[in-house]
C-alpha cells in the first residue's frame, strides 16, 4: 500500500528542553527498523521544525499520513514505538496520547501570519522553506518591483514596527531611502531581552529565512548592500541556524554579488552580542554593533538618517521583518484588513506565566485581552482567580483584570499605562504579589540602567529601595508618594526610552493595585503570602503526622520535633525559604 | 598567550576595529577575559586598556575572573521569577557551598548564574547545565544534573 507520511517534530528551546532531539531520533530508528522508510522511501519523511507554540505541551508531534494529521502531545522516547506500529503500520492513531479540546481552543482564535511557518517547515533546510513559496517575494521585490512600489505597499498595509515602539514601517523606510549615502545599511534588531519574552528567538530559530527574506526586501527598497542581525550570543540556537540559512542562501544565489541573477547585491551578517537589555534601544544597538559599550545618544537625528557610523540605517524588529514577505506575497489590503484601523496585521505575544496553555500565540491586533488570557490560553492554573496580566516586559506595565475587555493595540495598552514592548505577556494570579512583582521588574531595569544618565542610574536605583522597603515590611507612610514624585521626575528626564518607560511597572500598579501597596505599608500584611519579610511559616499541629519530613530538608535547623508527634518552627531561626512547604505531603505547613 | 592572542587579533582583521569582536574570541578561548590579555592586546594595536574594560564590564556574558567548569544558569525572567526562580537560586548556591557575593565554587567546579531569559518561557522555570535545558526545573532536578556533571568531571 502506498502511503505518504510526515512526521513533525517540535524542537524550539521548548520543545528540545522536553527532549525533543531524542524524540527526532527515535522516530527515525523506530521507522528504518520496521522497515517503513524502506518500504516507501521518499514518501515518508521525519523532519524537525520550529516551535509550535503550544510549549505547555511539549513535545509535540505532528503525523500526516496521506495529508491527515494528527498531533500527539507530551511524547517521550519510549511512545515512539506504539506510535509508529499502531499509527503508521496499522493505521489506527492512539487515541490516548492525541492532543485534546485545550489544542483546538488554543489554535482556534488565533490568525498565523507571521508564525504560519513556524512548526510547520524544517528551519534548517532552505528547500522545506522554498517548498511553501519562500523567497518568492524577494525575488519579485528584487526583479520587478521598483523601490518606490516596495515602499508604497508596506505603507499601505499600515505595518507598524513589532519591536514596541510602533513607529509606521514604510515610513521609515521611505525617510531612509531619500538619503543618497554611498552606504546604508539594514540591521535587524534581535536583541530580544525582556525576560518574559521569547516570540524573537522563536522566529529566529524556527523560521530563520522569512527574517532574511525580509531584510532582501528591505534592502532592495532602501537601496544598502549590507545587512546584520544583531542577536544575543545566549540564543545559540538561533545563531546557529540564522548561520545555517545564510549560508544556504549564498549557495542559493539569495545573497552575494548579483542576487537572483539582477545587479544588485546584499550581504548579512550575524552579530552575536555578548548580552546587555540596554542594546534593544535604537543608538544603543548601534553603538554595540560598532564594538562599543552600547550606551544610548540623544535622538537628534532619526536612525534612518544617521545610523551605523553614521550611515543612513533601517533598523526593525526581527518579527516586522518577518511581516514583509507576507505582505508582498498577498498585498497591503488583505494584511490591513487582519488588524484595526490604526495598524494593520497580526501581533506574535509569549503568553506564560500562571496561565494553563504557555507558548507562543498570534492574534489580529485588536483581540481582547479576554479572549487571549481566557480562550487561547485556557483560563488560570489550577482555577485561582487573575489577578492581571502584565504586558510588555519590565518597562511595560500590568493591566487588571477588570479590564481585560480592552482590545490589545498599541494606543489603547498605552493609555491604560503599559505598552506593546516586544509582547511578552505575563498572566498573575492571586498567589502573585503586585509589590514583589513591580520590586522584580525595577531591579532587571536598575541592573540594566546603563549608567549614562542620572535620572535613569540612581532614580531607578532610589525607586527600588523604596519597593525593598515596602516588601520588607520597613515603610514608612509618605513612600507611596515619594515613589510617584520619583517615577514621574524619571519618565520626564531621562535620555532614552529605557529610561523613559522605566516607572511603567510602578505607576500602573500604583494606580490600579494601591490598596496592595498599603496592606504592605500600613497593616504589613502580603495577601498573595510572597513577600518573605512579612510573612511566617507554622506546623498546623492537627494535620502534622509528624513524619520529619520537613525537619530534613530545612536548611537552618529551625524546625524541632520527635517523630509522630506535632513538629514545630522556630520563628527566629526560620530563613522563610519555604523547603518545608514544598517537602511536606500532608498540608500540615502554613504560611500567613 | 601573546601567540594565540596574536591569532585572534588576525581574525578579526577585517571587523573594523571591532572590541566587542575581539573580547568575544578572547572570552571564547580563554573562558573569561585575563587582564593579562586586555594590557597585551591594548600595548599591540594601540588602543588604551580602558575601552577594552569598559566594553568588558559593560555586557553581562564579558567575565574578568575565572569560571568554574561546568556553568549553571538559572532564568530570572518574569515568567521563571513568577514560578520561583529566585528560591530555585538562593538553594543552589546553599547546596553547593558558594560564599555569598561570589558565583563560582571555590575549587572552580561550578559557576552559577543568573540570565535574564533563556526563551523559554513556556516551560518555566529553566535552569541551564552547561548546554543542557532542563525545563520545569525544581531543585531535585536541578541537584540531580549538578552530580551527574559532577560525576562526569
Amino acid at each position: 500500500m502506498s502511503k505518504e507520511v510526515l512526521i513533525t517534530v517540535c524542537t524550539g528551546t521548548g520543545g528540545i528542553a522536553s527532549g525533543g532531539e531524542d524524540v527526532l531520533a527515535a522516530f527515525r530508528e523506530a521507522l528504518s527498523s520496521a522497515g517503513i522508510t524502506a518500504s516507501c522511501r521518499e514518501r515518508c519523511r521525519v523532519q524537525r521544525v520550529g516551535c509550535k507554540g503550544f510549549c505547555s505541551q511539549d513535545v509535540l508531534v505532528d503525523v500526516a499520513v496521506n495529508g491527515a494529521i494528527t498531533t500527539y502531545r507530551k511524547v517521550r522516547p519510549d511512545m515512539v514505538a506504539r506510535i509508529v506500529s499502531e499509527h503508521i503500520v496499522a493505521g489506527m492513531p492512539v487515541a490516548e496520547w492525541v492532543v485534546d479540546g485545550s489544542y483546538h481552543a488554543f489554535h482556534e482564535k488565533q490568525k498565523k501570519v507571521v508564525l504560519s511557518h513556524c512548526g510547520v517547515i524544517d528551519p534548517e533546510e532552505i528547500q522545506s522553506y522554498r517548498a511553501v513559496g519562500g523567497y518568492g517575494a524577494a525575488e519579485r521585490a528584487v526583479l520587478s518591483m521598483t523601490p518606490e512600489e516596495i515602499i508604497a505597499v508596506i505603507k499601505r498595509s499600515r505595518l507598524r514596527g513589532r519591536g514596541g515602539g510602533g513607529f509606521p514601517t514604510g515610513l521609515k523606510w521611505e525617510l531612509c531611502a531619500r538619503h543618497t549615502a554611498d552606504t546604508k545599511y539594514v540591521v535587524c534588531n534581535g536583541n530580544e531581552s525582556d525576560p518574559g519574552a521569547f516570540m524573537d528567538t522563536s522566529l529566529m530559530e524556527g523560521d530563520p529565512h522569512s527574517v532574511i527574506e525580509g531584510m532582501i526586501i528591505c534592502a532592495k527598497a532602501v537601496g544598502s548592500h549590507r545587512g546584520y542581525i544583531y542577536t544575543k550570543a545566549e540564543y545559540a540556537l538561533a545563531v546557529k541556524r540564522l548561520n545555517r540559512a545564510i549560508e544556504h542562501c549564498y549557495a542559493a544565489g539569495f545573497l552575494g554579488k548579483g542576487i537572483f541573477g539582477s545587479d544588485f547585491d546584499f550581504d548579512v551578517e550575524v552579530f552575536p552580542a555578548p548580552g546587555a537589555f540596554v542594546c534593544g534601544e535604537a543608538t544603543a544597538l548601534l553603538r554595540s554593533l560598532e564594538g562599543k559599550r552600547g550606551m544610548p545618544s540623544a535622538k537628534i537625528w532619526r536612525t534612518a538618517e544617521k545610523g551605523l557610523w553614521n550611515k543612513p540605517t533601517v533598523l526593525n524588529n526581527v518579527e516586522t521583518f518577518a511581516n514583509i514577505p507576507k505582505i508582498i506575497e498577498k498585498g497591503s489590503q488583505w494584511f490591513s484588513r487582519l488588524g484595526t484601523e490604526r495598524s494593520g496585521g497580526t501581533k506574535v505575544f509569549s503568553l506564560s506565566g500562571k496561565v494553563r496553555n504557555t507558548g507562543l500565540i498570534e492574534v489580529p491586533i485588536g483581540t481582547t485581552l479576554r479572549e487571549i488570557i481566557f480562550d487561547i490560553g485556557g483560563g488560570i492554573e489550577g482555577g485561582k482567580a487573575c489577578k492581571g496580566v502584565h504586558i510588555g516586559g519590565p518597562t511595560g506595565g500590568c493591566i487588571p483584570a477588570a479590564r481585560f475587555d480592552m482590545e490589545v493595540d498599541y494606543e489603547s495598552l498605552a493609555q491604560a499605562g503599559s505598552m506593546m514592548g516586544s509582547g511578552g505577556m505575563v498572566v498573575l494570579d492571586e498567589t502573585s504579589c503586585i509589590v514583589d512583582t513591580t520590586r522584580f521588574f525595577v531591579g532587571v531595569i536598575q541592573g540594566e540602567s546603563c549608567g549614562k544618565c542620572a535620572p535613569c542610574r540612581i532614580g531607578t536605583k532610589r525607586m527600588l529601595e523604596i519597593l525593598e522597603r515596602i516588601a520588607g515590611g520597613r515603610a514608612k507612610e509618605g513612600d507611596l508618594e515619594l515613589l510617584e514624585e520619583l517615577a514621574h521626575s524619571i519618565r520626564e528626564t531621562s535620555l532614552c526610552g529605557l529610561g523613559m518607560t522605566a516607572p511603567n511597572p510602578v505607576l500602573s500598579t500604583l494606580r490600579y493595585f494601591r490598596d496592595e501597596y498599603e496592606e504592605h505599608i500600613r497593616r504589613k500584611r502580603c495577601r498573595a503570602a510572597v513577600c518573605k519579610a512579612l510573612l511566617t511559616y507554622s506546623v498546623v499541629e492537627s494535620a502534622c503526622t509528624g513524619c520529619g519530613a520537613c525537619k530534613r530538608v530545612c536548611p537552618a535547623d529551625a524546625i524541632r520535633g520527635t517523630r509522630k508527634k506535632p513538629h514545630r518552627i522556630d520563628a527566629n531561626l526560620c530563613v522563610r525559604c519555604g523547603t518545608c512547604l514544598d517537602a511536606c505531603k500532608f498540608n500540615a505547613i502554613m504560611k500567613v | 598567550m601573546e601567540k594565540t592572542l596574536q591569532a585572534l587579533v588576525d581574525e578579526c582583521r577585517d571587523t573594523r576595529g571591532n572590541i566587542v569582536s575581539l573580547l568575544r574570541r578572547v572570552e571564547d578561548h580563554f573562558g573569561f577575559i585575563p587582564e593579562d590579555a586586555v594590557y597585551w592586546l591594548s600595548r599591540a594595536l594601540d588602543i588604551p586598556a580602558s575601552r577594552f574594560f569598559g566594553v568588558a564590564t559593560f555586557y553581562s556574558q564579558f567575565h574578568l575572573k575565572p569560571r568554574g567548569r561546568h556553568t549553571i544558569r538559572i532564568c530570572r525572567g518574569t515568567a521563571c521569577h513568577v514560578k520561583g526562580s529566585e528560591k530555585l537560586i538562593s538553594r543552589v548556591l546553599m547546596e553547593l557551598d558558594i560564599p555569598p557575593d561570589d558565583d563560582t565554587t571555590p575549587d572552580l567546579t561550578f559557576t552559577i548564574e543568573k540570565i535574564n531569559c533563556v526563551g523559554a518561557c513556556g516551560i518555566a522555570p529553566v535552569a541551564v547545565l552547561d548546554d543542557e535545558i532542563v525545563g520545569n526545573a525544581t531543585l531535585h532536578t536541578v541537584l540531580n544534573g549538578i552530580r551527574e556533571l559532577k560525576k562526569r568531571s
